[in-house]
């Protein structure tokens, strides 16, 4: 326990902080801020599995954060469904969609595959604006209600009218998210996933099915991009098809490369820093786009591993200065 | 059948433009094997170019067609230098996320610059003649006459000409290029300067029919790589050809099924096409990344 303790203290400080948050913010914007930025770092995290662990560059992450809200929208509130079957039958949907679409789209390779990915966003995306009876076309849907009370009778009643209600629904799905990253990477199939990010050649060679591999990292990674997706759809109220759009895709990507990708800290952090920094530039507002785009290139030029890689390099050099001395 | 030959006839002037702003992207994608994400909004560029020189400069629709191109030519060689070449030894997914870096970067100050709002390019040949029951406008057939002139002097360029050939040399084999002294650098700077001036001919040829604005090039970007894949890429007959598939399955899809859907028509081919053939249709197998 004590040795569990001086390894993961840090991990324990920053689940202490995280529960307690909602106690010491109670400015109604920068909690509903926070709370997004919880939601965007479940998304994150499932594309840096795809994108990062198993080297995909999948430019559809947007559209399947899409469907999920999509799902969620039509089966709680055009189809009165109870929220909690509808979030994982949307995610469900997702996965499968991921399936059939991964089994063509997946045998491509590289910049094929990049292409061929951002082709089916499109896709979607134009589904969502032009299929009026299921999506409300370009006015998307409006009134979506929030996620239905868990009510254990006779004990207690949890509903998720407030904020903080809100805040510890997404923060549950996030540690869920990054409990199965977790497992997923540090188990003999992550090695796989890593491998084939490396070298699909090699891979091969070496006994492993790396269809299958690249299949099973895209389905997971759509179904979580979809849960961030419905749980989306659910807290905001409303959607449009600009979910689906590559505006969306570019989000995420961008907080897994700033915050650092193949790792499990760094697009949370990615989508921690972005949307706070994003406050404060407020006033940038038109500027803002041009300024992601600069970053961007900044970002993979000088520090393709982000924010974590910088981290690591800090931290690197402190200790070999304290061997030194 | 009147309906027919007049979509066939649109599909092939959607086509011809198509595969000039692909057969850019392919020549790119040949040199350096990164995908240009950002070439859909060079050609955007492209036509504001043409569309300010024609507005406020009071140029003639050619002379504005052919100084956009030059234009549109230095910003390839800038695109080139500043965005790829820096990642050009780094690998992986940097190239992809650098390109699109640029294509945020243009997109959203063209935005700013210019506004959201679509302009007109004033159609310097409203005439319109009727052949077999249809309507042919001059632009578009001047769009079809100036596309297929363009692509038989590049394929003149590149075969005929010793500067143009040292750009497949590069395509093929890039140390045996430089082992008998092409300097690979000035390639690469030729090969995105005919690829984004292409880009801008091909926006100058359209403006006139279509309406211009900052998100004209995001979907003729995605489409010119729908026809990049078809064909193969690299290969620059599968682009032309690529080209005018596409073209024709949109006008007809549009035609007969239905206008709001036809570009799902064409990236859905696109899918289609990949799961029989994952390199495409003219394309070779590709090992490794």
């Amino acid at each position: 326990m004590m040795k569990w303790l001086k390894t993961n203290w840090f991990y324990l400080v920053v689940l202490v902080i995280a529960l307690a948050l909602p106690l010491v913010i109670t400015n109604r914007y920068y909690s509903q801020v926070i709370t997004m930025s919880l939601l965007f770092a479940i998304g994150a995290l499932s594309l840096n599995l795809i994108l990062g662990f198993t080297g995909q560059m999948s430019l559809a992450h947007g559209a399947f954060f899409a469907i999920g809200a999509y799902g969620v929208a039509i089966l709680t509130y055009t189809l009165g469904w109870n929220f909690w079957l509808a979030l994982p039958s949307s995610a469900l949907l997702a996965a499968f969609i991921g399936f059939l679409v991964g089994m063509p789209a997946l045998r491509t390779r590289g910049s094929y595959f990049a292409i061929t990915t951002m082709c089916l966003g499109e896709i979607i995306y134009l589904i969502a604006g032009n299929w009026m009876e299921l999506t409300g076309g370009h006015n998307g849907i409006v009134g979506i209600p929030v996620p239905s009370p868990i009510a254990v009778p006779g004990v207690l009643e949890i509903t998720f009218q407030s904020q903080a209600s809100q805040y510890y629904l997404v923060l549950f799905f996030l540690l869920l998210t990054v409990f199965v990253m977790h497992r997923l990477t540090k188990s003999l199939r992550g090695m796989t996933f890593l491998a084939t990010a490396l070298n699909e050649d090699l891979s091969e060679a070496v006994g492993i099915n790396t269809f299958r591999t690249k299949l099973l990292s895209f389905i997971v990674a759509n179904f979580f991009a979809a849960l961030a997706g419905g749980i989306y759809a659910s807290l905001i109220g409303s959607i449009s098809p600009s979910v689906a759009s590559l505006t969306m895709t570019f989000n995420f990507l961008m907080f897994v490369l700033l915050g650092g990708i193949t790792t499990l800290a760094g697009p949370i952090i990615g989508a921690f820093i972005i949307p706070i920094l994003l406050e404060y530039l407020q006033f940038l507002q038109d500027y803002q786009m041009i300024l992601f785009g600069f970053l961007l290139i900044v970002v993979i030029i000088y520090f393709p591993t982000g924010f974590m890689g910088l981290y690591a390099k800090v931290r690197d050099k402190i200790k070999k200065s304290r061997v030194g001395a | 059948m009147e309906l027919f030959l007049q979509q066939v006839f649109n599909g092939i002037m959607l086509g011809s433009t198509y595969a000039i702003v692909a057969l850019g992207l392919t020549m790119v994608f040949g040199i350096l094997h990164v995908p240009n994400f950002a070439h859909g909004q060079m050609y955007m560029l492209g036509a504001y170019v043409c569309f300010f020189l024609i507005t406020i400069f009071g140029f003639a629709y050619w002379p504005a067609m052919a100084m956009s191109a030059v234009v549109l030519a230095l910003g390839g060689v800038i695109l080139e230098v500043l965005v790829f070449k820096p990642v050009r030894n780094a690998g992986g997914i940097a190239p992809f996320i650098s390109a699109l870096g640029a294509l945020i970067i243009i997109e959203n100050a063209v935005v700013v610059l210019w506004g959201p709002e679509g302009h007109r390019i004033p159609n310097p040949y409203p005439g319109i003649i009727e052949v077999f029951g249809i309507t042919m406008s001059t632009q578009r057939l001047l769009v079809i006459g100036v596309a297929f002139a363009l692509i038989v002097l590049l394929q003149i360029f590149i075969k005929k000409t010793t500067l143009g050939s040292t750009i497949e040399a590069v395509a093929q084999n890039k140390e045996g290029a430089t082992l008998v002294g092409i300097n690979v650098n000035r390639v690469s700077a030729l090969t995105f300067a005919i690829s984004t001036g292409l880009a801008a001919v091909a926006a100058c040829l359209v403006a006139p029919i279509f309406m211009i604005s900052p998100s004209m090039g995001m979907m003729v970007g995605m489409k010119a790589f729908v026809i990049v894949i078809l064909g193969g890429l690299g290969s620059i007959p599968g682009a032309i050809v690529g080209g005018l598939i596409l073209g024709l399955i949109e006008a007809i899809g549009g035609g007969y099924f239905s206008a709001a859907y036809k570009d799902v028509f064409g990236f859905g081919a696109l899918v289609l096409i990949l799961a029989i053939r994952p390199t495409g249709l003219f394309g070779k197998e590709i090992k490794g990344r």
